[in-house]
């Protein structure tokens, strides 16, 4: 990132309480750090030491620069965010995501006015390498597995299907209009426009999640468009590269495309190996910290970015493999890990989140105010339609197509809400950032500033009272109980064992082979001895009767009149225990 | 087709059966072709050991249980038609139809599926689920996992939360009430809201 202007900005209010008396000028001078016992630095010949009087304050800024802006901007989101939440009916109204945007607008927009040049982009390899990864392994590691499984073969459907149609629906249509208004778009190509119709078409599990969290519909249908969200991303970066390596061949053959369409494969599967592979050992490594449990939970966070660090690097998809690694290793790293660790854990992975989706927003609005704008209202107003007609006309189609196979049907609003509900956000962003230099480059990167920011600003704002008009069936709100628990496994086993009388191999017969299988060798190998076979019956109760007694312990220490060790408590709403030592 | 003509010929009130239970002609074919070839002394009826030969069955924590459904009291034996219409009860339900609520309530619909699963529990068939029923069940489900004192507790929670009427029993009524199919396992709750 480019720090020059934060640092103009900010030194000016360092410099303000400081009582040096030589403004760092030039990077190469190096001001001698007065610690009081007059260290005179002998490190050779590198510093031009003006000789001065020894100092009692100095400022060395650029020892720092590079930490210190990352902290800043990392403070200046969380302050938004914080800001965000205090600002009375706004929540309710619009989406965080929003909000966000139009602080990084004000931020850019100051920073602009400051420098008269354009503020830091967000940077791709920023975006992919640091900011990507925790939101993906947050939202694997907190996946509903059952619901997620049970809709595979749809959200599959979707992902791969809807994508491949939206991809070459929009490219083709927008050659179209390339060749209409020839005078001014003339010279972008039909692979310009696939290249761009690839990196606009794909729904964003960012912005999906971040709005999505706030209108609680039916799980069924958040698995669904936060699943395809996911799972997309495997044909989005085979199509991305394809088309991208198409644009720098001479000429482009029918193999090429066959063998595109094998790396679309290749690359899921690959993906999904990885992650299962990295899942696998973690849960193996997880095994062995009983006795070094405060670093258990690294171990997770280490596994997981290390898969997608490796698919990445073998050009794989990195999402599917952070994905599959979050999901294999939970069950066996949960009865592994101490419940503290567990807590650590799932609070470390919001945190991390957290930050990364505020920040991705921010920096969303900083990009847009940029020099490089370039705009045609044919290019951007027909995109614009075109995303917005494919994605509803892909979802119409495939939805009546599954509709025959699934047991519980899509419904027309389901289906409207699935296709408001694709979103774009900052993967298209980093995308399009990455394209080769060509002339209508600027064109491209003005039409997907747009594209997000209408789909995030118009639909994430009005996604919630449509979903409220249209009555879209909400999530219910239920506390899980011991009851349901039960008679689910109940019915899971006896519709296992009608499957058996009638000779069906159904998905309750596959699941009940993966379970056994998981039972017979997998939990065995790589769970603990101690912690063996929790049927998922003893894990619920168990948990229930963990809630009991922190609510019995909480209510305890509130009756005590010292009420900061009861707001304490309450805050750590998990371990009152370890805090009240720390009190009495 | 004609093969599947000649199999419902050999089916005596064919047509009957079909419009009880709603399956389709080619249903009822597979559905026979299954009863024949566990019926493996071709005696036209099938006994408990006919089902205790299907091996994955025998596995199933409640296998037991799904057989002696099959057997209403009394009965050692099972024709075709009674286990046409047992499994009649696992038929998809088709929610858009309006009901016409004068007509008797159609066997596969979600109430019915739910009285199948409550005789799973009510092997007494007293209408209600004991706190012994259940703890047999629990021990079925959960075998060697936990100890019998856990049981007990679970067992006692179980009755706590679905027994509104304070008999120590659970009810069909009750048994009706704990929302299923929606369920979420406690390990998917987020821990704080963003």
């Amino acid at each position: 990132m480019d720090g020059r202007c934060t640092h103009a900005v900010l030194l000016l209010l360092c410099l303000g309480s400081c009582l040096s008396l030589t403004p760092p000028a030039q990077p190469f001078v190096r001001q001698e750090k007065a610690s009081g016992l007059g260290s005179n630095s002998s490190k050779g010949g590198l510093s031009l030491d003006v000789p001065m009087a020894l100092r009692v304050f100095s400022v060395d800024y650029y020892h720092v620069q590079a930490p210190f802006e990352i902290v800043l901007w990392i403070m200046l989101a969380s302050l938004a965010k914080l800001g965000f939440h205090w600002s009375g009916r706004l929540p309710a109204v619009v989406p965080e995501s929003c909000l966000l945007i139009m602080v990084g607008l004000l931020v850019g927009g100051v920073i602009y006015g400051v420098r008269h040049s354009a503020p830091p982009t967000l940077s791709a390899d920023a975006f992919f390498l640091f900011l990507l990864p925790p939101i993906v392994l947050d939202a694997g590691y907190f996946l509903p597995g059952k619901l997620f499984f049970e809709n595979l073969g749809t959200i599959l459907w979707y992902a791969v299907l809807g994508t491949l149609w939206n991809v070459l629906g929009i490219g083709v249509c927008l050659y179209g209009v390339c060749l209409l208004a020839s005078g001014s778009l003339g010279d972008v190509s039909l692979l310009h426009c696939l290249l761009f119709s690839s990196l606009i078409a794909a729904v964003d599990p960012v912005a999906v999640l971040s709005v999505f969290q706030e209108i609680h519909v039916n799980e069924q249908l958040h698995i669904l468009v936060f699943g395809e969200s996911l799972l997309n991303d495997a044909v989005t970066v085979v199509l991305y590269k394809l088309f991208e390596s198409f644009l720098r061949l001479p000429v482009v053959t029918g193999v090429d495309v066959l063998l595109g369409g094998c790396r679309v494969l290749g690359v899921g599967l690959g993906g999904l190996g990885v992650g299962l592979f990295f899942g696998l050992v973690a849960a193996l490594t997880s095994r062995f910290t009983s006795r070094a449990q405060v670093i258990a939970p690294l171990f997770v966070f280490l596994y997981s970015y290390l898969s997608y660090l490796t698919s990445e690097m073998l050009h794989l998809s990195g999402i599917m493999a952070i994905v599959t690694c979050a999901v294999t290793m939970k069950q066996y790293v949960e009865a592994n890990l101490s419940e503290r660790s567990n807590t650590s854990i799932q609070y470390f992975l919001k945190m991390w989140s957290s930050v990364s989706e505020t920040l991705i927003f921010i920096f969303l609005g900083v990009s847009t105010i940029q020099d490089v704008h370039m705009w045609s209202w044919a290019f951007v107003c027909s995109t614009l339609l075109l995303c917005l007609l494919w994605r509803a006309t892909g979802v119409i189609l495939l939805t009546a197509v599954v509709n025959k196979v699934r047991r519980n049907v899509v419904t027309f609003r389901d289906q409207f809400i699935i296709a408001y509900g694709g979103l774009r956000g900052a993967i298209c962003f980093s995308l399009v950032f990455l394209i080769d230099d060509f002339p209508k480059k600027r064109l491209f990167i003005t039409t997907t500033i747009v594209v997000i920011l209408f789909t995030v600003f118009v639909q994430g704002m009005t996604i919630k009272p449509l979903v409220e008009l249209l009555e879209v069936k909400r999530r219910k709100r239920n506390l899980p109980t011991v009851s349901e628990e039960i008679h689910s496994r109940l019915l899971d086993h006896l519709l296992a064992g009608i499957e058996d009388v009638v000779g069906y191999w159904g998905q309750h017969y596959w699941k009940d082979k993966f379970e056994q299988f998981n039972q017979r060798y997998l939990c065995r190998f790589l769970i603990r001895e101690e912690r063996q076979a929790r049927s998922s019956i003893v894990r619920v109760y168990q948990e229930l009767e963990r809630r009991d007694e922190r609510a019995d312990e909480e209510h305890i220490t509130q009756l005590d009149s010292n009420l900061l060790s009861s707001l304490l408590s309450s805050m750590l709403f998990n371990s009152p225990c370890l805090f009240s030592h720390f009190l009495f | 087709m004609g093969s599947t003509n000649s199999t419902l010929s050999k089916i005596p009130n064919v047509e009957e059966l079909m419009r009880e239970t709603g399956f389709s002609p080619a249903h009822i074919v597979r559905l026979y072709d299954r009863f024949e070839s566990l019926d493996k002394e071709k005696t036209g009826h099938l006994r408990p050991e006919d089902f205790g030969a299907i091996n994955r069955l025998a596995m199933n924590p409640i296998g037991d249980r799904i057989i002696g459904a099959f057997f209403s009291s009394g009965q050692d034996t099972v024709d075709f038609h009674s286990f046409v219409r047992i499994l009649a009860h696992f038929r998809p339900a088709e929610n858009n139809r309006p009901r016409d609520p004068s007509l008797p309530e159609p066997v596969n619909s979600r109430i019915s599926k739910l009285k199948f699963a409550f005789q799973l529990y009510d092997l007494d068939k007293d209408g209600k689920i004991s706190r012994a029923e259940l703890l047999q069940v629990l021990r079925s489900m959960m075998e060697m996992q936990v100890t019998e004192e856990q049981l007990e507790s679970i067992a006692d929670r179980t009755i706590q939360e679905a027994d509104l009427d304070r008999d120590d029993a659970i009810s069909f009524e009750e048994f009706r009430k704990v929302p299923l199919g929606d369920t979420l396992t406690l390990t998917q709750q987020r821990v704080a809201s963003k």
